[in-house]
């Protein structure tokens, strides 16, 4: 049931000379590669257009003018003084850093002692697992309006559930030293669920013969968990660990409908101050400037991830 | 799923002192799960049938004396919550649309046809992964607003959002390695059948790949409902907004009540459709978790 149209079936069982065979295959070759390419086709485009150009835009609009209407012109690294000019910059870097590392804080535990538990659950661990990642299918916005509501100082849930039993009333959003905080505590209970059915997922795949063995060993829960259960997850945690930072670097959401940025800048982040350059001030360049020196930020923490998962492999 | 032996065995388990701990731990796992898992929800549902005055005198009642409904017909029609609800649809419909045709075709031809310098485009592909589109959002509205090559201007059209959702690095490498791991031979037996390499792909490998599509949907779906930063930016039309900008904008103008409600309506499609496919959900996640 073979077509004898198929080049390369036709050039295999023929028994023409052998240089027309050549001539047919390497035509065969050249049409498997153009149909390769036309599968390629619309990733090129889609890829050509909305990343990779984006991209090398990014860096060409760091040193340029412009303002949509006219043309770009080249200002060398105006831009980039400019932003370095700024007071804002450096309060947004710290805010980042400071979301970055209370998230961190708060939120790389978190997942991992939840799954921990959960591991040892028998009957119900669908249950658990449902209501980790409840929270994960809310959209953002939603939850973060949700939360906006429960932080209200009035009537809100926190305040309320505190005072009955005598504390506050807090002011979460409202002053600069708890707007971040509070930040945090709603991004960690909306990103949780992800990195718990993860961690989950390393720990049932660790062989049970490993806890065994130590068990005869006499090593208690304790040990076992210190020993064998953190070891064998070294590489998720690393991974979980990158795939934190590299989003909480990226914190725009939650500050945003949050707060806007303040109070007096409080939660002014990165990623907002970009959004503001471009779509509030109109100053494209130094918005690209400033993209331009967040990729080169994450790009550093993606090569000092590699470096060090390859030292660990080694080891 | 759960295996037998975890850093609890079966041995500590029969211990009356350690049982009593562990069982207690999960007991109160539980119920710290529900508060913040249910709780929200619940609280937010209980936000929208309750009466502003009664919401701000008795702020901490588990359930409203007489619960109002009307606060959902009000926001579904007076806010446009419905309207906005089928911008949504309409978004995610096309991103998940246009991701699952990049991935597929782009894993077909690196991993089945391997062109030559295919490793060079999936290395290219790969790179983007390290750079977020959030990262680059405004040479990419640029780039939307004023297409290269084309002059096309897509913002305030959903092909501002459909196009870029296609260049998900990710799901490209999911498909990938999963067509990697097809049995060749397959192919080759296709191939002398007089299969031809479109019918390759929707006839042999595709139907074999339904878990990775599903995955592939997921991610889809999910990251395109749950974005808000892009759209943001490239839909500034009112009318064509998506759910989730227009509820930031909402949250401003509208009565509290009102809004909660809205955000009730806003929530319930990703809620329901987790409740009914949340297996198959929770075990797709897991799947990444291991490939990626």
């Amino acid at each position: 049931m073979t077509l004898l149209t198929h080049p390369r079936r036709t050039a295999a069982v023929s028994k023409e000379p052998a240089k027309r065979a050549v001539d047919r295959r390497r035509g065969g070759a050249l049409r498997k590669q153009l149909t390769a390419w036309l599968f390629l086709v619309p990733t090129l485009i889609v890829f050509g257009l909305f990343a990779w150009w984006p991209i090398v835009r990014s860096l060409l609009m760091s040193f340029q003018k412009t303002n949509l209407v006219e043309p770009a012109t080249w200002v060398g690294l105006d831009n980039f003084r400019a932003l370095f000019d700024d007071p804002l910059l450096s309060t947004a870097v710290g805010n980042t850093l400071f979301f970055v590392g209370l998230g961190l804080l708060i939120g790389f535990p978190a997942p991992l002692i939840l799954a921990a538990v959960m591991s040892t659950v028998r009957r119900g661990a669908g249950v658990y697992r449902f209501l980790v990642y409840l929270p994960v299918v809310i959209p953002p916005v939603v939850a973060i309006l949700l939360w906006k509501w429960f932080y209200d100082p009035g009537s809100g849930l926190f305040n309320s559930a505190l005072g009955t039993i005598g504390l506050g009333p807090y002011t979460w959003l409202e002053s600069s030293d708890s707007a971040m905080l509070s930040l945090v505590l709603e991004a960690t209970w909306a990103g949780m669920g992800g990195a718990v059915l993860i961690y989950l997922a390393a720990m049932v795949g660790i062989p049970g013969e490993l806890y065994e063995a130590a068990e005869v060993d006499g090593a208690g829960i304790w040990r076992r968990i210190w020993h064998i259960m953190l070891p064998q997850l070294r590489s998720v945690i690393g991974l979980l660990l990158l795939v934190q930072l590299i989003s909480t670097v990226q914190v725009f959401t939650e500050p945003y409908v949050f707060t806007g940025g303040g109070p007096e800048n409080s939660t002014l982040t990165v990623l907002l101050l970009i959004f503001r350059y471009a779509f509030q001030d109109g100053q494209y360049g130094e918005a690209a400037a400033l993209s331009f020196l967040m990729v080169l930020a994450l790009a550093l923490l993606s090569a000092v991830y590699l470096r060090a998962t390859r030292s660990w492999s080694k080891t | 799923m759960t295996s037998l032996t975890t850093f609890v065995s079966v041995n500590d388990r029969q211990r009356p002192g350690v049982r009593a701990a562990v069982r207690s731990v999960q007991g109160l796992t539980l119920i710290l799960l529900l508060l913040i898992g249910i709780g929200p929800l619940y609280w937010m549902i209980k936000g929208a049938v309750t009466p502003p005055t009664e919401l701000s005198n008795h702020p901490l009642a588990l359930w409203p004396d007489r619960p109002l409904l009307g606060n959902f017909s009000t926001a579904y029609t007076d806010l446009s919550i419905g309207h906005y609800l089928m911008n949504t649809f309409l978004v995610v419909g096309g991103s998940w649309f246009v991701q699952l045709f990049i991935s597929s075709t782009a894993g077909f031809a690196l991993s089945v046809l391997r062109p030559k310098f295919g490793k060079v485009i999936y290395g290219a592909i790969l790179a983007t992964m390290f750079v977020p589109y959030s990262v680059n959002m405004v040479s990419l509205f640029m780039t939307v607003i004023d297409v290269p090559l084309l002059h096309l201007n897509l913002g305030d059209t959903y092909w501002a959002l459909w196009l870029p959702a296609g260049t998900n690095a990710f799901t490209v490498l999911l498909a990938k390695q999963f067509f990697d791991a097809l049995p060749k031979e397959l192919f080759d037996a296709a191939r002398v059948d007089g299969a031809n390499t479109w019918q390759l792909l929707t006839k042999i490998v595709l139907p074999m790949s339904r878990p990775v599509l599903a995955v592939i949907s997921l991610l889809a779906v999910m990251h395109s409902w749950k974005d808000f930063i892009w759209p943001l930016v490239a839909i500034t039309d009112p009318q064509k907004q998506p759910i989730s900008v227009a509820l930031a904008q909402l949250a401003t103008q509208a009565p509290q009540d009102q809004l909660i409600a809205a955000m009730v309506l806003a929530v319930a499609p990703p809620v329901l459709v987790f409740v009914v496919c949340q297996k198959y959900i929770v075990a797709g996640l897991g799947f990444t978790g291991v490939k990626g």
